[in-house]
């Protein structure tokens, strides 16, 4: 069978994704874990590229890469996370995630069925002219309107609540006030005194 | 010799014609700004090596490559040498989306204003990583400002560029530039003055220049991220930060300031009289404008305090964005003028 | 209301900014005031305290008479000094004389406390050492050095000497 170079890098693209989505799971440190599943989006923004859905496969690398994946990071760096314990409860948990596993597998195949993920479905759109920019955003404003401004509402939502579950009430404590540290002139810090020089001995504290 | 294999060489030989000059330019402009900085400081900068100092960023490249690369005890040894590597990759891809005349472009996508994004984006990755994997606590605090700071200023980086995109009709940096052509009128820097202002301000933070330098802050955290890092891995991380400031540079010129285009472009006799010259240059004399503006900055003010940088992107920048870019939408619908 | 509308127009024109631009701006074109320094040089004071230096008297006997007073004096404890009677004749000499120029701070302090004026910083500045233990001043290096230099030492005390 002949190897075409797309699908070589296809196959690349498709290794590394699964290689790095197995080592999410199995590397012990959880900054490499959180390493590894960005690697992750990255190889799946490559295979996306292939598809030439090049806005979505940027676009997840800005979003879930630039910005969400950086903010994990951040908090995951902050943690002390003690790994024994977290491990302890492996055997317990086992049949239940298989369990989870398992369904996940079933459902995954049943929606792979469904026609819009097709191939076919995938040909039509890529014969057209237009580019596909457009295009998502022609689908997103006209038929799919309602449920992408619920979704955004949602997320609004969702934000507003978890501002609203860590205001622990007016702050009662000294904190600068910039805006008022910026306004300051110079007429309000700074006097300049006139000293007598033959008196010099007795300049007045004022 | 098969057809994609001469696809792929030919890629990396115009690759290759851009990261070259690049990196000369990158080596020019630590030149320039040493000596621009030291003028302004009332000092004459390098002048030691070769003529007028023109030789310095050589003798830089050669001391930094006969260095010893040091690896910190306890430092994590794979991603301690990915830091650097990782935050001058996107540096560098990002230009393969660069339009320096019409047509002349490595990558010409339609996404190429979300390409830049992204990639300016994940060059944080680099700075967090390295500082991570130093295994020190000066690093790690420079990483955390550093990523903090560049996620902050990347929105309002990103409204600035929404502007772009509802002038401009497309995503397509060289469309971009095509439809501001007509006169220097019709450049974007007109309507869209604010969002200039915030998108270049915004994208020295980005790059942890001066005044926004928190991440490396060497009075308070020593050099910051890479404050482990000795030659090549020093010199990595300086090449993609000089890198940044070139591109945020070409970016502002491209966006807003007309690209290519020439500045004499509907003025009857001069420019028929500048055809000669070839668009790159004025792209190229744009940039550097921009460039020195950056280090003039760097030369006039003192760094800002840390809660003073993340209210100057929250709560000034990005809601001076949003405003904007509403007044922007009824300019438009409007279509007074430049929208005619 | 006024002062809050002028600083509101003076933040976002950027008003202040422009200003400390123009200031670096209006350097950039000034005449630089570098001193080229191998080639030129500032100019000197004979109080000038450098690298240290033992001097002799005209007859070459070496002033020093392990006194100690200099290293009671130093701030910084560079100074290390033995002393005992000489062999020959039997006056007090140091047997050892060092200065630890990595510790020494440049105060002058020893000079100033010198009776016999041995013990001196001369207008030597740029000096280096190629390996580890060089920065101890031994007393041999530090004759040599006031051998080398005496008449500039000599010179720049007398011209100070009425100040005293």
């Amino acid at each position: 069978m002949e190897i075409t170079f797309q699908q070589l890098i296809f196959y690349g693209f498709a290794m590394l994704l699964l290689s790095s989505a197995l080592m999410v799971i199995l590397v012990k440190n959880s900054v490499k874990a959180v390493l590894f599943l960005i690697l992750c989006f990255v190889a799946t923004s490559g295979l996306w590229l292939m598809l030439q859905a090049e806005f979505l496969a940027i676009a997840l690398v800005l979003v879930y890469v630039g910005a969400v994946m950086v903010l994990f990071l951040f908090v995951v760096m902050m943690l002390d996370i003690n790994f024994s314990a977290a491990r302890s409860g492996f055997t317990r948990v086992l049949p239940l995630a298989l369990v989870v596993a398992v369904g996940f597998v079933i459902i995954l195949s049943q929606i792979s069925q469904h026609p819009s993920f097709a191939l076919e479905a995938a040909a039509a759109s890529e014969s057209e002219s237009v580019s596909n920019v457009r295009q998502l955003g022609r689908l997103l404003y006209t038929d799919y309107f309602y449920p992408f401004e619920i979704a955004a509402v949602i997320l609004l939502v969702a934000m507003v609540a978890a501002i609203s579950l860590t205001f622990r009430g007016k702050r009662n404590r000294k904190s600068q006030n910039i805006d008022k540290q910026v306004r300051v002139t110079k007429s309000e810090r700074l006097k300049i005194i006139k000293i007598d020089k033959s008196k010099s001995q007795q300049v007045e504290e004022s | 010799m098969p057809e994609w294999l001469s696809n792929v060489l030919w890629i990396a030989l115009k690759i290759g014609f851009i990261l070259l000059p690049l990196i000369l330019a990158v080596a020019y402009t630590t030149y320039a700004e040493r000596k621009i900085i030291g003028y302004m400081q009332l000092r004459v900068g390098p002048n030691r090596v070769g003529p007028k100092g023109w030789l310095q960023p050589i003798a830089d490249v050669i001391k930094l490559m006969m260095k010893e690369i040091v690896l910190p005890r306890g430092a994590s040894k794979t991603l301690f040498i990915l830091g650097p590597i990782l935050f001058m990759g996107p540096s560098f891809a990002a230009w393969a989306v660069i339009p320096f005349d019409a047509g002349l472009v490595l990558a010409d996508i339609n996404a190429g204003l979300i390409f830049l994004l992204a990639m300016t984006s994940i060059g944080v990755y680099g700075i967090i990583i390295a500082g991570w994997a130093s295994n020190s606590k000066y690093a790690f605090l420079g990483a955390m400002r550093s990523a903090s700071q560049v996620i902050s200023y990347e929105i309002a980086m990103g409204f600035a560029l929404v502007g772009v995109l509802m002038c401009a009709n497309s995503m397509n940096l060289g469309d971009i530039v095509l439809k501001q052509s007509g006169s220097m009128l019709s450049w974007f820097f007109i309507p869209l003055f604010p969002l200039l202002v915030i998108f270049w301000i915004s994208g020295v933070a980005e790059t942890n220049r001066a005044p926004f330098d928190l991440p490396e802050g060497e009075s308070e955290i020593v050099a910051g991220f890479h404050v482990e890092y000795a030659g090549m891995g020093f010199a990595l991380f300086f090449l993609a930060e000089y890198a940044n400031m070139i591109l945020i540079s070409v970016l502002t010129a491209l966006m807003f300031l007309g690209g290519w285009l020439s500045p004499f472009q509907g003025i009857p006799y001069l420019e028929a009289g500048t055809q000669w010259i070839p668009g790159t240059f004025w792209l190229l004399l744009k940039a550097s404008l921009s460039l020195f503006g950056l280090l003039w900055l760097r030369a006039t003010f003192p760094r800002f305090r840390y809660d003073q940088i993340m209210r100057l992107g929250w709560k000034v920048f990005i809601p001076v964005t949003i405003v904007w870019i509403v007044l922007l939408t009824f300019w438009i619908k409007l279509q007074w003028w430049p929208f005619n | 209301m006024g002062q809050r509308l002028k600083q509101f127009f003076d933040t976002f024109m950027l008003t202040e900014l422009i200003q400390g631009l123009r200031v670096t701006g209006r350097h950039l074109w000034k005449k630089k005031i570098t001193v080229f320094y191998p080639e030129e040089k500032t100019p000197q004071s004979p109080r000038f305290r450098g690298l240290h230096a033992l001097r002799r008297y005209p007859n070459g006997e070496e002033r020093c008479i392990g006194c100690k007073l200099c290293e009671a004096v130093c701030p910084a404890l560079a100074i290390t000094i033995e002393a005992g009677p000489r062999e020959d004749d039997g006056t007090r000499r140091t047997t050892r004389y060092e200065i630890d120029l990595f510790k020494c701070i440049y105060c002058g302090f020893c000079e100033e406390s010198c009776p016999v004026d041995s013990i001196v910083e001369t207008r030597v500045f740029d000096y280096h050492f190629e390996k580890r233990g060089d920065q101890i001043m031994t007393k041999a290096k530090l004759l040599a050095i006031g051998d080398k230099l005496e008449d500039e030492i000599a010179a720049d005390r007398a011209t100070d000497a009425k100040y005293r």
